[in-house]
């Protein structure tokens, strides 16, 4: 395990037995993040923005078809194929083990894009617009990006730096549950738990444990901070 | 008292022919420059156009995040190892035939690698902050990453950039000094100040030998390293298809394979355009092929080794990039093979074809074609079917990237065309210092050998 220079190492656990695959997460990412917004046109053309997307995958042959769902967001690998990659540290690596992404440093080589194995980065094509009255709904909090620049999952980042400056003022460190990123706080299922792995007594770093856990393409040991879990009994659903 | 050694012709009069380029250009050229010149504004408004709207103005989406400009870049840096390769090997080895020849091959490499160096500025996003990958102290106290690629490769293209054109100018300045010597006015000044007043003397000739000496020693490894470079953008990725370890050998194969041939084409324009028959035989055609057909026969091998292991190995995810791209880009991967395998080897295997100028021009052409392809095939089927089958997709080049692919097709013809007006386009003193050393000297009733000799 490498030295760690922060308490905290952010990761994810989703639990696919419970992904009921409604895109609630999807939205309130969108919602959250000021991810463009997208015409129809846009998504056909393959460049939808979204961070966070539902894969649906049909098992099986019909009338025995099953549906599995795979919620897949940027996995913040520890050893990341897109950052080495970019020439300007546009993408890089934060001491909580988060994988940041420095939009206005981007210069747009989309090389990072093309590295990434799970393909959750996206970029600007389009410039993009918040008719009103969608613009109220913009949050302060991030920046909008320009187009020409990639952008991906931060993990909710401002959330955790909110949480970071309250813990600190109060001379604390930040407790189990108290950040959740927009996608797991929207889950109807509690499929997603968010949570501090370096703490072995998190929730997250408990579930991270289950025998039901991978990593996605796990082959190719991008060591990522998000954890599946799936099996239980129940393969076949 | 000794004659003059005895050539067919006198020294102006070849001169006079190996400068013929350098007259007073005809409506013709202008044409012709005024028509390149139009397709690159042509090129240049699409890219604006692309600067002012965003790249969604081109074909490429995610999982495509690369094109036809990083494969216009791969493409151009590949026909830039002719030149430079081409001739400092043939300085090295010591084979005259190449005198004729070198002058087109290096000016070729400098002008390919400039029309190269501009597709990854052209790609970005924000093409306006191209400059936060150029490492300058700044207050910020921000770096370029050194452990990318693309910092490899800027690096790479720039030394390249300047030591093809040192190389470049060295072999010119005896050369400018002919031309200083023929012309007056402004011309005769301009020159004047190019060839750095060359005077011709022992010294400054023994000095040049051993530069240009050293420096076809030193561009070799230059050049080795810019493509192995531009293979590592692909291979040092995790990309299937692309995380391959003989990536670089085989990149800088198939740069030679289409260098070249791209020689050998600009051969036979210049040849017919100057009307340098005598000068550009059919024995340079001859040795040319014989090179083209040994690279050939390397990148096939090259090729099949990388083919033949992934599907010996039968790798899923590996496997899925390479059945895709059989099966998606079937007439493609045809004109490929057919154009960098099958032709020239079959072709070239032969004397009198090697010999036939129509036969050549066929082969050398068909292998461009085929090496733009196959950078293309490298690029896109990899990037459309990656790892994860739910974000696979396709791409078709947009109108923009085609304008700006025939747009640096028409700026590197076009500083071509100008250069061949302005500049020697044949290696005039070592076209007539060849001439010399095989000339025979008479002493007496005797004719012997010249005592400057073979080299």
């Amino acid at each position: 395990m490498e030295k760690l220079t922060s308490p905290y190492k952010w990761g994810m656990v989703i639990d696919l037995d419970r992904c009921t695959g409604c895109g609630a997460c999807v939205v309130a990412c969108q919602a959250e993040n000021n991810v463009g917004i997208c015409e129809k046109q846009e998504i056909a053309e393959g460049r939808n923005m979204h961070w966070l997307r539902i894969e649906r995958f049909w098992v099986g042959e019909y009338p025995d078809v099953r549906v599995r769902f795979l919620p897949v967001m940027c996995q913040h690998c520890q050893d990341a194929p897109c950052e080495p990659v970019c020439p300007v540290y546009a993408s890089y690596h934060n001491p909580d083990g988060l994988n940041g992404q420095v939009y206005n440093r981007c210069v747009g080589t989309r090389y990072c894009g093309n590295n990434c194995p799970y393909a959750v980065r996206v970029f600007n094509f389009y410039p993009h617009e918040w008719p009103k009255p969608l613009d109220n709904q913009l949050s302060p909090d991030i920046t909008v990006r320009a187009r020409g620049v990639m952008e991906k999952c931060s993990f909710c980042i401002q959330r955790i730096r909110r949480a970071k400056e309250e813990s600190s003022a109060e001379g604390r460190t930040i407790q189990d549950g108290e950040i959740q990123p927009a996608c797991a706080q929207t889950c109807p299922a509690e499929a997603m738990t968010f949570g501090n792995l370096a703490d072995p007594a998190s929730r997250a770093a408990r579930l991270a444990r289950s025998p039901r856990r991978f990593h996605l393409l796990e082959h190719l040991g991008t060591h990522p901070s998000v954890v599946y879990l799936k099996g239980g009994g129940r393969e076949h659903v | 008292m000794s004659e003059p050694p005895v050539t067919t012709k006198s020294v102006s009069q070849v001169n006079d022919e190996l400068l013929s380029s350098l007259r007073p250009p005809t409506l013709g050229w202008y044409l012709l420059a005024f028509f390149l010149g139009a397709v690159v504004a042509c090129g240049l408004a699409a890219f604006t156009w692309q600067m002012m709207n965003g790249m969604y103005v081109t074909g490429k989406n995610r999982p495509v995040m690369w094109g036809f400009y990083i494969t216009g870049f791969v493409f151009w840096v590949g026909l830039s190892h002719s030149g430079t390769m081409v001739s400092s090997i043939l300085r090295l080895s010591r084979a005259h035939w190449r005198r004729p020849i070198l002058r087109a091959a290096e000016a070729m490499t400098v002008f390919c690698i400039t029309v190269a160096g501009l597709f990854p500025l052209i790609h970005l996003g924000r093409n306006w902050t191209f400059f936060y990958m150029i490492p300058y102290p700044n207050q910020r106290g921000l770096w370029p990453n050194f452990r990318s690629p693309l910092l490899w490769d800027m690096t790479a293209i720039t030394a390249y950039i300047i030591g093809s054109t040192l190389f470049l100018y060295l072999g010119l300045l005896p050369d400018l000094a002919v031309v200083r010597d023929r012309t007056t006015g402004w011309r005769h000044k301009v020159y004047a100040v190019l060839a750095m007043g060359w005077r011709g003397s022992a010294r400054e000739w023994s000095i040049y030998h051993k530069a240009s000496t050293l420096m076809a020693a030193l561009i070799i490894p230059v050049a080795v390293s810019v493509h192995s470079i531009v293979a590592w953008d692909f291979a040092v990725t995790v990309v299937p298809g692309w995380h391959s370890t003989i990536f670089p050998p085989y990149f800088v194969i198939g740069a030679i394979l289409s260098g070249v041939a791209a020689v050998i084409t600009l051969m036979i324009i210049i040849r017919k355009i100057f009307r340098l028959e005598e000068y550009l035989t059919p024995l340079h055609f001859d040795n040319m092929g014989k090179l083209l057909l040994v690279i050939s026969l390397l990148w096939t091998y090259a090729y099949f080794v990388e083919v033949h292991i992934t599907w010996y190995a039968h790798e899923p995810i590996e496997w899925e990039v390479f059945s895709f791209l059989s099966s998606n880009y079937t007439p493609q991967l045809l004109i490929m093979l057919v154009g960098n395998s099958l032709l020239p080897i079959i072709f070239l295997c032969f004397r009198k074809m090697r010999r036939s100028i129509g036969v050549m021009l066929m082969v050398s052409l068909w292998v461009n074609v085929a090496m733009f392809i196959e950078r293309f095939l490298i690029i896109v089927p990899t990037l459309s079917h990656k790892n994860m089958p739910f974000a696979w997709g396709t791409y078709s080049p947009s109108l923009v990237e085609t304008l700006v692919n025939l747009a640096a097709l028409a700026g590197f013809a076009l500083l071509f065309t100008l250069f061949a007006k302005f500049f020697p386009i044949v290696a005039l003193s070592d076209v007539r210092e060849l001439e010399l050393r095989e000339a025979k000297v008479p002493m007496g009733r005797a004719r012997l050998s010249s005592i400057a000799g073979k080299e």
